[in-house]
């Protein structure tokens, strides 16, 4: 995406973030409450409409063009799914949503990775918070999208859980996959990630490499950044 | 970053009917509303029946106004649930992140309120005929044409104003109110037409309130079609 | 540590600025009342209806204003979706209120007339009473919605749609209410008096009526519209300025 900003009334929530994401890379991007990281994703999943700028997925502008958005997954707060229907029901009409070529199979596929394919025909009311996220991220990746947002995904979570997301990503990852992580836990994002960003008050103000990082410094220089709360040129960080 | 090349997301019908189903889905696990709407009608049906004396206003005179009422809040009810079931866990955002265009998401949600509407009224007719003591034949055929052209016009209307009720903080209350005066035109020329039915009276008489509704249908739900992608957040 | 928003800019012109007294008001407020004195005193009572008859200089042309003000905001309305400007959004809120206001008050007096001339309060066999209070749900609705919105932007689309829709609803209520069997009842007492042959005392109370009704209706939502852009700036300042 390129000069991308999202203006609400007088607020600008996202302000002019460029970011661009290769096949197999995984961008973890970290930011206090408010920095504008959701806002971002849902303008980058078609969501909201940027005031500026256009989101492309290979080569095709994602507001326009159903095909672009047909290669997006989203994983959000909110589980997306219909509570009286059974898992299977719900993974199988995100897939049909997308024109997956065999639903059905497909919807048990993406069960299966997230570990909840015993659970399939149990409707997802009578599901835990945590099985329902899981569902829930089978149904965003039933399609084996080419680009995956995911906010906050190992919220309620357990270790099991956690582990088969992480498996997941793995797994989309090496079949050429983009995925954008939002997340507050700089540890979650550094174990998974391939690249790092920081956003703060709406710009993106930090990237880079996880190969060139040092945890424990980057951590530091995270809190710093979010305790000082102030503009990027203050803090000598080129805008 | 190649593409999924075997992605066939649905056209505009295909998709309009991939919500109709789960919609129907979702109300059959539950079937809460359509009961409610079922046990309202005939809640209704009874009370207007010991309203009148008897022997001051027929049962067969009162039975084309009592239908119309208990068409119009049964529908009520059943919109209300039309996008409810949308925002509990967001499942807008699905449908909206999806390849299927805004248009498909409104014909699906309202070819299924049509649905809805019409299994009630498949209950609620025939109780009609059986507490009221009408006759069966071409004029009850007539007056359930006059009921579906009715129902399209409550239905493309009915959607549009759930879909933009949901998202405000008196839902229960606007859902009503917007419908109101765009139900008046409907249920006027539709009662007027039935009346007259009912009464034995030719077709031909109630032509100009035939086409008046058959125009609204029409112009409706084009207008409604256009106007829902604006009632969503973008 | 900032302190408060006033210290840092002072307040735009626009609230400052303002005049005092709202001159365009003033004058339509004294105008409609010259028109009142002249029906009332300076024009012949009509030989059929008596006194009542008088309504008639107010009840028509207030509908005017009433159907001015609801055009005006339909159309502002298509405006705005088309150029996403929120002043047409503005424009559409104080039209509706004015429109709604006059509307209750044709009703008023339409009910007024009809007690004395037909002896019931209500006549649903009057398609233009009908339609009046048809128009006014339609007005009503859309002022209930624009206060179920807090967000502004969804506020300004979700209105614009209703206000295309209620434009388009329009002629079917007309269609619709001259249609139906209710207004062909045999009407008790004689209908209204016909225009044409009105005697040129009457026509020209009546024509200034009509000049100094529109004048106030256009006063009326200029005023409203100012109250709005107050307002909407005094909410801009209040959110730039409040956070820390």
């Amino acid at each position: 995406m390129s000069g991308v900003s999202r203006t609400f009334g007088r607020r600008r929530a996202v302000d002019g973030v460029d970011l661009s994401l290769d096949a197999g890379d995984c961008l973890a991007l970290f930011g206090p409450n408010g920095a504008g990281k959701t806002t971002l994703l849902r303008v980058i999943a078609g969501l909201l409409k940027p005031t500026t700028g256009s989101v492309r997925v290979g080569g095709r502008e994602l507001r326009s063009d159903a095909a672009a958005r047909g290669q997006v997954g989203l994983i959000s707060h909110q589980s997306m799914l219909y509570r009286a229907l059974t898992a299977r029901e719900n993974v199988e009409f995100a897939a049909r949503l997308y024109g997956s070529p065999e639903p059905r199979a497909a919807a048990l596929r993406a069960l299966e990775r997230m570990r909840v394919a015993d659970r399939a025909d149990t409707p997802v009311r009578a599901l835990s918070r945590g099985l329902q996220q899981r569902v829930s991220i089978a149904r965003a990746i039933a399609h084996e999208p080419r680009v995956v947002l995911l906010d906050e995904p190992y919220t309620g979570l357990d270790a099991a859980g956690g582990a088969a997301l992480t498996d997941m990503l793995q797994l989309l990852r090496a079949a050429g996959a983009s995925l954008l992580l939002v997340t507050h836990n700089v540890d979650e994002g550094l174990a998974v990630a391939s690249h790092a960003a920081i956003m703060l008050s709406g710009r993106l103000v930090r990237r880079d490499a996880c190969a060139t990082l040092d945890a424990r410094r980057y951590h530091a220089d995270y809190r710093a950044l979010v305790l000082a709360g102030g503009t990027p040129t203050a803090l000598g960080v080129p805008a | 970053m190649t593409d999924r090349a075997d992605l066939q997301p649905p056209g505009v019908l295909a998709a309009a009917w991939l919500v109709v189903r789960k919609d129907l889905a979702i109300e059959y696990r539950t079937r809460t509303a359509f009961l409610s709407a079922v046990v309202f009608s005939i809640l209704g049906l009874t009370i207007f029946y010991f309203a009148w004396d008897q022997s001051v206003v027929a049962p067969g005179d009162r039975a084309p106004g009592v239908l119309w009422v208990v068409l119009t809040f049964s529908a009520l009810l059943g919109l209300q649930r039309s996008f409810g079931i949308e925002e509990h866990d967001r499942g807008i955002d699905a449908l909206l992140v999806s390849p299927i265009s805004r248009e498909s998401i409104y014909l699906g949600k309202a070819i299924g309120n049509l649905a809805f509407l019409s299994a009630v009224q498949l209950v609620a007719i025939p109780a009609l005929v059986l507490f009221y003591n009408l006759r069966l034949g071409q004029p009850l055929l007539i007056v359930s044409g006059i009921v579906f052209l009715a129902m399209l016009g409550i239905v493309a209307v009915g959607t549009l104003f759930s879909a933009m009720a949901v998202n405000t903080r008196l839902a229960e209350l606007l859902l009503p109110m917007l419908s109101l005066p765009f139900f008046v035109p409907i249920l006027m020329n539709a009662a007027q037409a039935g009346a007259r039915v009912f009464a034995g009276r030719p077709m031909s008489e109630s032509l100009a309130e035939l086409k008046i509704l058959i125009a609204f249908d029409i112009v409706f739900i084009i207008a409604c079609t256009l106007a829902f992608p604006f009632t969503l957040e973008e | 540590m900032t302190s408060s928003s006033f210290s840092r800019s002072s307040p735009p012109a626009a609230l400052v600025d303002r005049p005092v007294i709202d001159w365009v008001l003033l004058v339509a407020i004294a105008s409609v009342a010259a028109v009142y004195v002249r029906a009332i005193a300076f024009t012949p009572i009509e030989a059929r209806q008596g006194a009542v008859q008088k309504l008639y200089y107010l009840h028509f042309p207030t509908a005017l204003g009433a159907y001015i003000a609801v055009g005006v905001t339909a159309l502002t309305s298509i405006v705005f979706l088309w150029l996403h400007d929120e002043r047409a959004d503005r424009l559409a809120e104080a039209s509706a209120e004015v429109g709604a206001m006059f509307l209750l008050v044709v009703m008023a007096m339409g009910s007024i007339w009809a007690h004395v001339i037909w002896g019931t309060w209500w006549a649903w066999w009057d398609p233009r009473l009908s339609l009046t209070l048809f128009l006014w749900f339609v007005v009503i609705a859309y002022l209930v919605l624009r206060g179920a919105i807090e967000d502004p932007a969804q506020r300004g689309r979700y209105s614009a749609v209703l206000g295309i829709l209620g434009a388009l609803l329009i002629p079917f209520i007309h269609l619709s209410v001259y249609f139906t069997d209710a207004h062909l009842h045999p009407m008790p007492i004689v209908a209204k008096p016909d225009k044409p042959s009105l005697p040129p005392e009457m026509l020209l109370t009546f024509l200034l009526s009509f000049a100094a009704f529109t004048l106030l209706t256009v006063a009326l939502i200029r005023a409203r519209y100012r109250i709005g852009v107050q307002r909407d700036l005094l909410a801009a300042m209040d959110e730039s300025g409040g956070g820390a």
